[in-house]
């Protein structure tokens, strides 16, 4: 069993470093090449692994320095792999004025996580967001890439159960 | 008959179940044997009467919402398709014709002329609507004249800072370089604020002919949408258009037969709030991390790539092609003072009918509190109300009649920015939203000068002590109180751009009008 889980892993690894090399062909020649190739990256696997910086760093002549500063200045790039599901939170002030911080609360306490930190069952990582263009219906999450609305607690109960029952990757 | 029938496929209408409505209603129309043509349209921006469903009748659109999934099956019971004479005129979520909503029919919608009427991804609807008419007209004028004409119209950057679109224009005109740029700026970070994200889901090619029409003027081929990251429906509904102008001749090489050649391109920002800002936007664009430059240079003379550049936000930028379009004066018509055309504001927070109002400068607040807005969501007094985003002051009830005029707003130690209005029922409490204030800062600051980085720290710090002695009239609070006016005082004079020395805008506001929270 143990050498077979190596030896898919050891599969997968090289699969990724071909599929690397791929989006680095797509988007080295772009000017201003390196925050689309780093979305792409994570749009693929979900984050952006540090094994993955010399690659990125040569093809675009840069230090792997360089590379690791602009990954952890944006908030939205992560540098380890998240759960299937994203659940974002929003914790700026429109959705503050219409209880935010009691559903951030809650969904800590329901999660059993805090920010950043993804649950035991790998289903879903907790991240804060500061707006999603919907406060005229806040207070406001996002699960994945969809927004919804006017939430309450039983209604992020109710998203949660459901994304953590879907197994795939949204 | 076929009726059509309008679902908004925005993305605040689809948080609350847009997509599922149009599923059901799709499918009830199966069953009873009813010919329905379903339109996904922009939202109109009544977004507590979300999911609103339109049904196209010889007397024009009747709307009803908000609709759930749950009363589809009422809703054709009432004969909803057959317009307002039947059963579903005494439907409980019968609104009426569309345009005689009071709430909608009172706006002066010119930016926003088409938002929620229009198929958002259809560029026939789009020109059916008086669409590339500003382009058309710009194809026949010198730079000049199109600069000339969007200086006339009193046009201010609508991002934040109020500048004088025209003249920031004239700059890179004036400059000489074998490649210039326009970038929009739809970075969209202010709480409270959703104007651009309804350009550009419910109306993209306004913003791609506005962007258009300012590489004609100034001689830029080449163009940039920095997107926010959260906005992954407006990415979609952008790059749809952007190919569908191409495909016909709108974009790309020798545009509608003109000389004129624009290439334009969606990039993706990554959830940094400083990247708003426009030189740490550039830097980003660039490939790197969001710092902030110093300036001199402009950017319109050294920006992109160090080239000369328009970096505009997207309501500006939308905004162009009805200059252009109607003239001028047209537009100079509407606002009040230096504060020319109007205002896409946008109503959030604690209020019980949140949306897009766009109107001429000079209404107050307390008429879009309360005659829009319809007073709290919550029922109770509205007690604050954030103008401007994170970086804009509070204002307390006694402010409440300040007319929204750029001028106006300056004069008490306010800012209008990018036209957000968020509202706080009496529930709220003063001292956390200054540590919040303090809190953003630290959690967005770029980190290139000390005043931001560490002041904001410090700011949380000091703000929790005060929170720690509330109510205890400790000799400490008159010490941290005073503390904190110097730390802002520090970050307003010693800051590089608006985040560290706009901060103590919300800090201060909150300390001197409800002094009673500290
Ligand atoms: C911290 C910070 C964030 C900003 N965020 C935005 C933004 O999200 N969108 C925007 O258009 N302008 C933003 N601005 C203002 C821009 O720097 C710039 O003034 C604007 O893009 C110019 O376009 P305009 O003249 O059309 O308003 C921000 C400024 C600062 C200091
Ligand atoms: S004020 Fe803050 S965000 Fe602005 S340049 Fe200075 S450190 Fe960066
Ligand atoms: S503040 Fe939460 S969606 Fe805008």
């Amino acid at each position: 069993m143990q050498s077979l889980q190596a030896k898919q892993e050891l599969n997968m690894q090289k699969n990724w470093c071909e599929k690397l090399d791929l989006l680095i062909a797509e988007h080295r020649d772009m000017p201003g090449a390196l925050l689309p190739l780093l979305h792409a990256i994570q749009d693929d696997l979900g984050y952006i692994p540090e094994s993955s910086y010399a690659q990125i760093a040569k093809a675009l002549s840069l230090s792997v320095a360089e590379v690791h500063g602009v990954v952890t200045f944006y908030h939205h790039f992560r540098s380890h792999k998240p759960g299937r599901h994203i659940l974002q939170i929003c914790r700026a002030e429109s959705c503050q004025a219409m209880g935010a911080e009691a559903l951030e609360a809650h969904a800590k306490k329901f999660l059993n996580v805090d920010y950043h930190q993804t649950t035991a069952d790998q289903a879903i990582t907790l991240e804060p967001v500061y707006c999603l263009g919907n406060c005229a219906l806040s207070p406001a999450v996002m699960m994945d890439d969809e927004v919804y609305g006017r939430v309450s607690s039983a209604d992020l109960d109710a998203l949660v159960l459901e994304a953590s029952a879907s197994s795939v990757k949204a | 008959m076929t009726t059509k029938i309008y679902i908004p496929r925005d993305s605040s209408a689809l948080s609350m179940g847009a997509d599922k409505v149009a599923v059901a209603i799709a499918q009830e129309a199966k069953k009873r044997g009813k010919e329905v043509e379903i339109i996904r349209n922009g939202s109109r921006g009544l977004y507590w009467l979300e999911t609103m469903v339109e049904v196209s009748t010889d007397k024009g659109r009747v709307a009803y919402g908000p609709v759930k999934v749950k009363d589809v099956s009422a809703l054709f019971d009432a004969d909803f398709l057959s317009g307002l004479s039947s059963n579903a005129g005494a439907h409980a979520l019968s609104l009426g014709y569309t345009e005689e909503i009071d709430w909608l029919k009172k706006q002066q919608r010119l930016t926003f002329a088409r938002v929620g009427i229009t198929d958002p991804v259809s560029l026939e609807d789009y020109i059916a609507h008086d669409g590339y008419k500003g382009l058309k007209n710009a194809l026949a004028l010198s730079g000049d004249d199109i600069v000339r004409t969007v200086t006339d119209s009193g046009l201010r950057g609508r991002g934040g800072a109020a500048f004088p679109t025209g003249i920031k224009w004239k700059t890179v005109l004036a400059c000489e370089a074998e490649q210039k740029y326009i970038v929009c700026n739809a970075d969209e970070g202010d709480s409270g604020t959703f104007s651009d994200r309804m350009i550009m889901e419910n109306d993209p090619f306004v913003l791609i002919e506005g962007m258009t029409i300012a590489g004609i003027a100034v001689g830029a081929t080449c163009g940039y949408i920095y997107l926010r990251s959260e906005y992954p429906h407006a990415l979609h509904v952008l790059n749809e258009a952007i190919e569908k102008a191409e495909q016909a001749g709108y974009l790309g090489e020798k545009i509608r037969g003109s000389g004129h050649t624009f290439q334009l391109e969606v990039r993706r920002a990554a959830g940094a709030y400083v990247c708003g800002e426009e030189t740490s936007l550039l830097e980003s664009l660039e490939g790197k991390r969001g710092m902030v430059r110093f300036k001199p240079p402009l950017p319109a003379i050294e920006g992109l790539f160090g080239k000369p550049t328009v970096v505009n936000n997207v309501i500006s930028l939308a905004t162009v092609p009805i200059i252009l379009d109607k003239g001028a004066q047209y537009y100079a018509d509407y606002g009040m003072g230096r504060s020319r055309g109007t205002l896409p504001i946008q109503l959030a927070g604690n209020i019980k009918h949140g949306g897009l109002v766009e109107l001429a400068f000079g209404i107050t607040l307390r008429e879009l509190l309360y005659e829009y807005g319809g007073g709290s969501a919550t029922g109770k007094p509205i007690r604050a109300v954030q103008v401007g985003g994170p970086l804009g002051a509070f204002l307390p009830e006694s402010q409440f009649d300040t007319p929204l005029d750029y001028e106006a707003f300056t004069s008490i130690w306010a800012v209008l920015g990018h036209g957000g209005v968020v509202a706080f029922d009496d529930t709220v409490d003063m001292a956390k939203m200054a540590r919040y204030a303090f809190e953003f800062c630290a959690i967005e600051s770029c980190g290139k000068c000390t005043p931001c980085r560490i002041g904001s720290i410090r700011g949380v710090e000091v703000m929790d002590k005060i929170i720690a002695d509330k109510n205890k009239q400790t000799p400490n609070t008159v010490k941290n109180i005073k503390l904190l006016r110097d730390l802002s005082d520090t970050m307003l004079n010693g800051s590089l751009c608006a985040l560290g020395g706009m901060t103590p805008y919300p800090v201060l506001s909150a300390m001197n009008h409800f002094p009673e929270d500290f």
